[in-house]
């Protein structure tokens, strides 16, 4: 049964050490302590502070483009039938997706505490370019760290990050792909400590990254509540985003976590189907461990080893989740479900074809379960959809499949 | 007292210190690690730290990376490795052991299964790399039940007042982590690790050993000047990865590796407070 959430208690998520109930913490080696300690102060002083806040606001009016318009998405809701549905266009931001919100919060932070270099992971390659796009903007050194077979699968996005000014390195180790990046840029990390600033992608790794990248999402969320009261005078009745990590659903959810009426769903990747064991939905079929620093769901074998992980699309081929997350699910406050790389393809034609809309692949994981949803819905109830990110950089994929060569 | 303490104890009595090789259990395979722990042993190793492989080694540099994925690739699993450490002590009963991974396959096998079964087998230390002091609720005490030795890791940017909670946890000896980097980073100074490890023999009366940068009889012998134990790991790792066949080309390497460093650190003046 789902507890009752309360601001009150909402103030202690996560506790001192990171913790969101059971899940989180700071699982690093002794060598990260101390810069973590230190930035986890810092950001707790910066958090508050009025110049802060006003550079990352003004930032995000002026250079991203917030707030994000609320779009009712009317032919695609009468075409389904039953809930309106709404899009938050968060695809529209610069860069093309609401990856570029947390790089703008963390390379202020970078900046305020003197650190000339930025580096980051990335898998789908938003996060690298939304951080290379940050660091070009203000002079910093930035270096970003992908899956060689992401490298191969996003060949767009590494050019854009090349053009940036970024260096992309290629990491070989491992499955090759989001995991293997986001170990790589650790080891970097441990190495540059002094000069360096690790501006993490998504609402997962070692106490306060879950935090942060939360908080700087949060925006998404606070639009959009607002702008729905606006439109409609009241509430919605459910929120769906795509999980990998779990970033653009933090940042939708959190600010409508005490909104009982509001039902949340994150959409996991099912890859091949969920029983095919080819997927990347953590939440949906995996277990409770430790990787990157926090404990959360993962997905990994009888022996704790790390698995590797399916998905069409680039972003949510990892195989942990943001702490909170597993949280919200153990807690039954939000509900984690999957769809198919194959019902994902649909929902994406779906929605470029009725809405002239094209979603990222990891999105349409989100259209294609809000389809499903508000099918079941009455036209008088509503959903919001976090459109994520724009498709763009997944036109190479989608013809792929349509065996169509440039 | 524990075997680590004992072995420890009787080097300092000595005036020596003590010379720990890293290996990676499972690579090139579960057999020949075995017969590699053996010949670290005749080629003059006090302990051995017997690495546990994990898919995601987010503190190790790229040699300690391949051999856990070799040892992977070839089905090495943590109870495995218990395996090969009961076999080790059919023959060695007096060569600590101590485990150093991560902690995610331990929780996988159950924290308690897991202490259960490294007491039965043999084990002496227990060395969790993501396992911070603020977390050691979840395996240190167990460790404690069954007198096993639970070792920590302290870096250069470690506080004192961090080194006075993990010396709280942590027995048999910490482990000081040489240089701001991953396993097998390039340069080490010395005399900045001198002045550290001074500083924490200030702090704990724990032996230090340490590790990371320590490439040859050389650099062993100036670690080896300022501290109570030498830990030397990724060069030997890289050199059974030169020899993925196993035997005795790689035997023969292994010594010709590991003895320098032995004669290197015995070449030392006696460490203060020996006999």
């Amino acid at each position: 049964m789902a507890i009752k959430l309360t601001e009150e208690m909402l103030k202690g998520i996560p506790d001192a050490r990171g913790h969101f109930g059971d899940y989180g913490g700071r699982f690093v080696s002794e060598t990260l302590i101390d810069s973590l300690e230190h930035l986890e102060k810092e950001y707790r002083r910066l958090r508050n502070d009025p110049e802060f806040r006003r550079r990352f606001d003004a930032d995000l009016q002026d250079y991203v483009g917030r707030p994000t318009p609320l779009y009712h998405a009317e032919r695609l809701s009468r075409e389904n039938g039953g809930a309106q549905i709404w899009l938050k266009r968060e695809d529209l931001n610069h860069t093309g997706a609401h990856k570029v919100n947390n790089t703008i919060g963390q390379a202020l932070l970078a900046q305020f505490l003197g650190k000339p270099r930025v580096i980051a992971e990335t898998g789908a390659g938003q996060h690298g370019v939304a951080t290379a796009t940050v660091a070009a903007r203000l002079g910093l050194k930035c270096k970003v760290f992908m899956g060689a077979e992401d490298v191969r699968r996003q060949a767009l996005n590494v050019y854009r990050m090349k053009l940036l000014g970024a260096e992309v390195v290629p990491v070989d180790s491992g499955t090759r792909t989001l995991k293997d990046a986001m170990n790589e840029a650790l080891r970097d990390w441990v190495t540059n400590v002094d000069d360096t600033f690790y501006i993490i992608g998504t609402v997962a790794g070692p106490h306060p990254y879950p935090l942060m990248v939360r908080d700087f999402q949060s925006v998404i969320g606070t639009e959009a509540r607002r702008q729905h009261l606006e439109k409609t005078g009241r509430l919605p009745d459910a929120l769906v985003a795509c999980v990998g990590g779990g970033s653009n659903a933090i940042g939708l959810f959190y600010p409508f976590l005490t909104d009982e009426s509001v039902a949340l769903y994150g959409v996991e990747a099912g890859g091949h189907g969920i029983e095919s064991g080819e997927h990347a939905a953590p939440l949906s079929a995996g277990r409770a461990g430790v990787l990157h620093g926090n404990r959360t769901y993962l997905m990994e074998d009888e022996n704790g080893q790390i698995a590797g992980t399916h998905s069409i699309s680039a972003g949510l081929d990892y195989p942990g989740v943001g702490p909170e997350h597993s949280w919200l699910k153990d807690i039954g406050r939000a509900n984690y479900v999957s769809v198919t790389d194959d019902e994902a393809m649909a929902a994406f034609r779906q929605l470029t074809e009725v809405e002239g809309i094209m979603p990222a692949l990891e999105t349409a994981h989100a259209v294609a379960y809000a389809l499903k949803l508000a099918a079941d819905m009455d036209p008088e109830q509503s959903i919001i959809i976090n459109l994520s990110g724009r498709g763009d950089k997944d036109i190479q994929t989608v013809a792929e499949i349509d065996n169509i060569e440039f | 007292m524990s075997r680590i303490d004992g072995v420890l104890t009787d080097l300092r009595k000595q005036g020596r210190r003590a010379l720990i090789p890293y290996i990676t259990a499972g690579d090139p395979d579960k057999a020949e690690t075995l017969a590699i722990m053996h010949t670290l042993v005749e080629s003059g190793a006090d302990i051995i730290e017997l690495g546990v492989p994990f898919s995601d080694p987010m503190a190790d540099g790229p040699v300690i990376q391949r051999a856990c994925e070799r040892a992977l690739a070839k089905g090495c699993s943590l109870r495995d490795v218990l395996d090969i450490v009961a076999r080790f002590r059919e023959t060695d009963r007096t060569t600590p052991v101590v485990l150093m991974g991560y902690l995610n396959p331990i929780e996988a096998m159950g924290g308690d299964a897991f202490v259960e079964r490294a007491a039965e087998v043999g084990v002496d230390g227990v060395l969790v790399v993501d396992l911070p002091p603020e977390e050691a609720d979840l395996l240190i005490p167990a460790l404690k039940a069954r007198n096993l030795d639970a070792v920590f890791l302290l870096s250069p940017t470690t506080t004192d007042e961090r080194i006075r909670l993990i010396s709280q946890h942590c027995s048999g000896y910490v482990y000081y982590v040489s240089l701001k980097g991953v396993t097998g980073s390039a340069t080490i100074d010395t005399e900045s690790v001198g002045a550290r490890v001074d500083h924490i023999h200030a702090i704990t009366a724990l032996p230090v050993g340490v590790g990371f940068g320590i490439r040859d009889a050389k650099t062993a012998r100036a670690v080896g000047a300022v501290s109570d134990a030498v830990i030397v790991g990724s060069v030997i790792v890289d050199c059974i990865g030169h020899h993925p066949e196993g035997g005795a080309e790689l035997h023969r390497a292994l010594k010709g590796l590991v003895q320098p460093l032995r004669e290197g650190l015995d070449e030392l003046p006696a460490l203060e407070g020996a006999n």
